[in-house]
């Protein structure tokens, strides 16, 4: 028995889940054309479909916060951006999100989640715990995904509303969709 | 404070857009957009007041969006070091059409002159350098000033960094305007971008 167990696609097999690809998608859609990111596992199969694509740049990031400021250049350049990094990252960004209230431009980040269900690594737990409260303080509305059926759902209404109302929105991907990491000896 | 044969800034910023044409500056949060507001307020211009350690990282998002302008990044070296990061994320994309110069006054000019890394140890056209961006230059006459503002034109042999050692002397205050919905908007519609 894996704490890994729940997650409903893609842990035990090679196979990925097919959210990531759902995403990608909604991205595109969007006519997302720059995708910062600081890597996590849950993101992986989303970054391998960006740097493979031809309409988007996927551009990795030394800090979570340079991405913020990448996207006011690139929407002020007439790009929009998606910001993808894990929770942890979140805490990096603080000062760097007061320019979505500035510049009012399109914001959405996907944030995979750590530090909740099942989590492993108590040093995930303290910045994992905080997410939501630190984005929405910081003035970033939170939606959630949870279950791979509702992913699409849910980051389709994020898109909707950070390109079309100009509203700054973060999704979090729960651990419990992606799973918990397992550290093996 | 102020020392001998230092460039001074507004001198720099000047000449850096005499002859700007099609060019968008971004300054650092800081003195350094007080600067490009005294060499005369842009349409292209746009001035930080905050989020400090992005300047660098705006001029990379602008530049991939807009690859047929020239776009350049002036800011200070306490800006610059706070995004010390960015220069290995810009040296990676490479983008062709950035340049990014450096106004160094080897202090903490806004907040009571207090020594930065550079006056000592850190050397930004080293890490510029070895971040991958190969045309990094220290400049300090107004020749080199001159033609760095010729090299930022050429949109295609970019990314670059220059390295300016400056008068550390405070200047009266040039303020540019502070709303960043009127900035942005305001060169999106140069670029022929429209609201929403």
């Amino acid at each position: 028995m894996h704490v890994r167990a729940d997650a409903p696609t893609g842990t035990a097999s090679t196979e990925a889940p097919g959210w990531p690809d759902e995403i990608f998608d909604i991205l595109q859609r969007f006519d997302v054309r720059q995708v910062p990111y600081v890597p996590d596992a849950g993101h992986s199969r989303l970054i391998q479909r960006v740097l493979a694509s031809s309409s988007m740049r996927g551009i990795p990031l030394t800090t979570e916060e340079e991405g913020v400021a990448l996207m006011v250049g690139a929407w002020a350049g007439g790009e929009r951006c998606a910001l993808l990094m894990q929770s942890s990252g979140v805490g990096n960004c603080i000062n760097m999100l007061s320019l979505t209230q500035i510049f009012r431009f399109p914001f959405l980040m996907l944030v995979t989640m750590r530090g909740e269900w099942g989590e492993f690594n108590p040093w995930q737990v303290p910045m994992g715990t905080t997410t939501p409260d630190v984005l929405e303080l910081s003035g970033i509305r939170v939606l959630r995904a949870s279950h791979a059926q509702e992913v699409r759902e849910v980051v389709e209404a994020a898109a909707s509303q950070a390109y079309n109302a100009l509203t700054p929105t973060a999704v979090l991907l729960s651990q419990r969709l992606i799973g918990a990491k397992v550290f093996v000896k | 404070m102020s020392k001998a044969n230092l460039l001074d800034r507004r001198d720099v910023v000047k000449a850096l857009l005499a002859n700007r044409k099609d060019a968008i500056a971004i300054g650092g949060l800081g003195a350094s957009t007080n600067d490009i507001t005294a060499a005369g307020d842009h349409a292209r211009n746009f001035y930080l007041w905050g989020g400090m350690g992005g300047a660098a990282m705006m001029g990379l998002g602008l530049a991939l969006a807009q690859p047929k302008l020239p776009v350049v990044v002036i800011t200070g070296d306490g800006e610059m070091l706070m995004g010390m990061g960015s220069l290995a994320t810009i040296g990676l994309q490479k983008p062709a059409n950035l340049s990014i110069i450096v106004l160094d006054n080897e202090c903490y000019g806004e907040t009571g002159g207090q020594t930065s890394h550079t006056a000592s140890v850190a050397d930004l056209v080293g890490v510029a350098k070895a971040c991958g961006i190969t045309d990094s230059r220290a400049i300090s006459t107004m020749a080199e000033v001159e033609a760095f503002a010729k090299a930022m034109q050429d949109i295609s042999s970019g990314p670059r960094f220059a390295n300016v050692k400056i008068d550390s002397a405070s200047l009266d205050r040039v303020l540019p305007v502070r709303d960043g919905t009127f900035i942005l908007t305001r060169l999106r519609g140069d670029l022929g971008l429209g609201p929403i």
